[in-house]
């Protein structure tokens, strides 16, 4: 891509008078929503239809960055706000993208009952295993043993293996790369686009100054290298077998790609059906 | 729904007449979660939303739903909910960023007893100061107070069109009795009727999603038109944009209160019973001010002269309407279903005038003759 090329790319999916971001150097934000926008730019989706909700934190960010309709609401609280959005404007393309604590520590009640529901939202979290925006405490996705700023003899909690809490709550399409497979995420990221249903993509993102450096992983370049030794691309593996453990493989693919009735579509066949038959 | 061309009366309870001034109103998004003393709200807007083409949704919990309210707001849809004491308090978050994005949406207090669980099923008007200041910050929100299945019908309209005009999450402090109670219910005529809508930007771009008009609410963009605009509950700039600093806090915060604040006398409606010669004012509310108008007849026949002041809107206060009266008047009584909530705010508008509190923690209403009794201990 030429410079000139390159800054049209930018500036049609950027808020780039508000550049530079706020992330730390060696984050992987940059890569996770680079793939992202090259995702939508490959999938020819309406950019006018897309709308961004993100709740609190440094993934949170990203609605302000985007150059899309985008909405930076309440922490945890991000699917909530699509699931209404999508609903009173069916032809909206929702795109939550949010972090793990946002949406499985406070948040995770939303999203196992949008993903029961089949609501059709696209959620995008981006994994760094931690709280970083608030300087690195544990969170729910931080794996056994993990040393972090509330867990500083080593986190005591297992941690929730996502892609099985997604699949096992409904999901049509449930995913996970890592930011160094960034040209499997943006081929992911393109069929889930043009999916419908809740579809989940999972993204696992080092957080080398509040997560990598207490647990030897100090810069960005060291977790990429673990993910390049420690993951193993499955695609339809069982989702149990994709909890992350410290010592284990990670694996990374497709874990869900189906069919199923999306909700919205069931209260425009309500609607016809009340229409039809009012009762008294 | 059809075309409403004449007058008609129907007989609803609160909850239910509520639903269908809702509706007359435009809401045609609802999202809630089961709660008594509310729960017909839900059940009857699960029946008629389908019906008129609006969605009905039951979320996972009160947090959820005003949730989804405002993002059903942000596509341009009219959009409501309804809780209880507990649910509300899940709510309180929402309400501050409803109040940060300026975010058009109406929310349905039916209150019951608490502190907690407290009272399901039984009435309270202990919510009122929460309506006010539940969510952190500082802020202005517009609340309601109706006392008749009837005014449950005129405020959902009434809520609608503040909300919608002044960009506000607007409250409709309903307790148990007016929920549950069945009256005849006016519907009147279309024709009748006042509906209002938020303002929408001209055009796409430029567009700066928080500069205000003169009257200090800017037009509301509505999602996948084309603007791409940013909504943020940090504190932001015209543009949408977070920026954390004393100024940009003192600028933005200042005008969330003040298009509230400077339209204070507009939003405001008393009802005035007996006021004329009254030396004893009660002041009342929602299903408290009926046997309090009825003590305040009794009284006459005793001989005080007594009034009633009904607050039809509870929040913004009617500062003007009390400090006035406070200059001819004696004394306040002040009946409400709490251990002192307007009491305070009636106390600070009295000019050093007598307050009394006729208190009731819930549970059922007031006799008149508890009023009566407050009444008559004005010296």
């Amino acid at each position: 891509m030429q410079e000139q090329e390159y800054d049209a790319f930018l500036s049609k999916y950027f808020r780039t008078e508000r550049l530079p971001h706020i992330w730390c150097p060696g984050c992987g934000l940059g890569t996770a929503i680079q793939a992202l926008v090259r995702a939508m730019e490959n999938s020819r989706i309406d950019l006018n239809t897309v709308a961004i909700v993100s709740g609190i934190g440094c993934t949170g960010r990203a609605a302000g960055y985007l150059n899309f309709d985008s909405f930076h609401v309440l922490h945890g609280r991000a699917i909530p706000f699509a699931v209404g959005l999508k609903l009173a404007n069916p032809k909206l393309n929702l795109i939550v993208l949010s972090g793990d604590g946002d949406l499985f520590a406070i948040g995770g009640n939303h999203f196992i009952h949008a993903a029961r529901r089949n609501n059709d939202i696209l959620v995008v979290c981006v994994n760094n295993f931690n709280y970083g925006m608030t300087g690195g405490q544990l969170g729910p996705t931080s794996p056994f043993g993990s040393i972090t700023t509330t867990s500083p003899y080593g986190n005591i909690e297992p941690s929730f293996n996502l892609p099985w809490l997604a699949a096992s709550s409904g999901a049509t399409y449930v995913a996970r790369w890592t930011i160094l497979h960034a040209r499997q995420l943006i081929n992911t990221t393109v069929e889930a686009l043009n999916r419908r249903g809740f579809r989940f993509i999972e993204i696992l993102s080092p957080c080398p100054v509040n997560f990598g450096r207490r647990n030897n992983l100090p810069e960005g370049i060291d977790e990429l290298k673990m993910y390049q030794k420690h993951t193993e691309v499955i695609n339809f593996a069982d989702p149990k077998l994709a909890e992350i453990r410290w010592e284990d493989k990670i694996v990374v693919g497709k874990f869900v790609d189906v069919e199923k009735p999306v909700y919205e579509e069931k209260i425009a066949s309500l609607i016809e059906k009340a229409k039809g038959g009012r009762r008294g | 729904m059809s075309e409403q061309s004449s007058q008609s009366v129907r007989y609803l309870s609160g909850n239910i007449a509520l639903v269908e001034g809702a509706i007359k109103a435009g809401c045609r998004f609802f999202a809630g979660y089961p709660i008594t003393p509310s729960t017909e709200i839900a059940e009857s807007f699960a029946r008629r939303m389908p019906q008129i083409g609006g969605v009905y949704i039951q979320m996972e919990d009160e947090i959820g739903s005003i949730g989804a309210v405002l993002g059903a707001s942000w596509a341009g849809v009219k959009s409501m909910t309804a809780t209880s004491g507990p649910g509300f308090s899940l709510m309180m978050e929402h309400i501050g960023l409803a109040v940060m994005l300026e975010t058009p949406c109406v929310i349905v207090d039916v209150q019951r007893g608490g502190p907690s669980t407290g009272l399901p099923t039984l009435p309270a008007q202990s919510d009122v100061m929460q309506a006010k200041w539940g969510s952190h910050g500082c802020y202005e929100i517009i609340a309601l107070s109706p006392n008749s299945p009837n005014e449950a019908y005129s405020h959902a309209i009434r809520a609608f069109n503040l909300s919608e005009q002044y960009r506000v999450p607007v409250i409709v402090l309903m307790d148990e009795c007016v929920g549950h109670m069945y009256e005849k219910v006016r519907i009147p005529k279309d024709e009748e009727i006042t509906t209002a809508n938020r303002k929408t930007p001209a055009n796409t771009q430029p567009y700066l999603p928080y500069k205000p008009d003169e009257d200090l609410i800017p037009p509301m963009a509505i999602a996948g038109k084309g603007f791409r605009f940013h909504v943020t509950g940090l504190t932001h700039d015209e543009r949408g944009y977070p920026v954390a600093t004393r100024e940009a806090q003192n600028k933005y915060v200042l005008r969330l209160s003040d298009k509230i604040r400077k339209n204070a006398e507009k939003i405001s409606e008393v009802e005035q019973v007996y006021m004329d010669d009254a030396e004893v004012v009660v002041v009342s509310f929602g299903i408290t001010s009926r046997p309090a108008l009825r003590a305040v007849r009794m009284a006459r026949e005793e001989g005080v002269k007594a009034g009633l002041i009904r607050l039809v809107t509870i929040w913004p206060f009617a500062d003007t309407t009390i400090r006035e009266i406070a200059r001819k008047a004696k004394a306040f009584v002040v009946a409400e279903m709490n251990y002192g909530q307007i009491f305070y705010e009636v106390e600070r508008c009295s000019s050093g005038k007598q307050v009394i509190l006729a208190e009731n923690l819930g549970g059922e209403a007031h006799t008149f003759e508890e009023i009566l009794d407050k009444i008559k201990q004005v010296k």
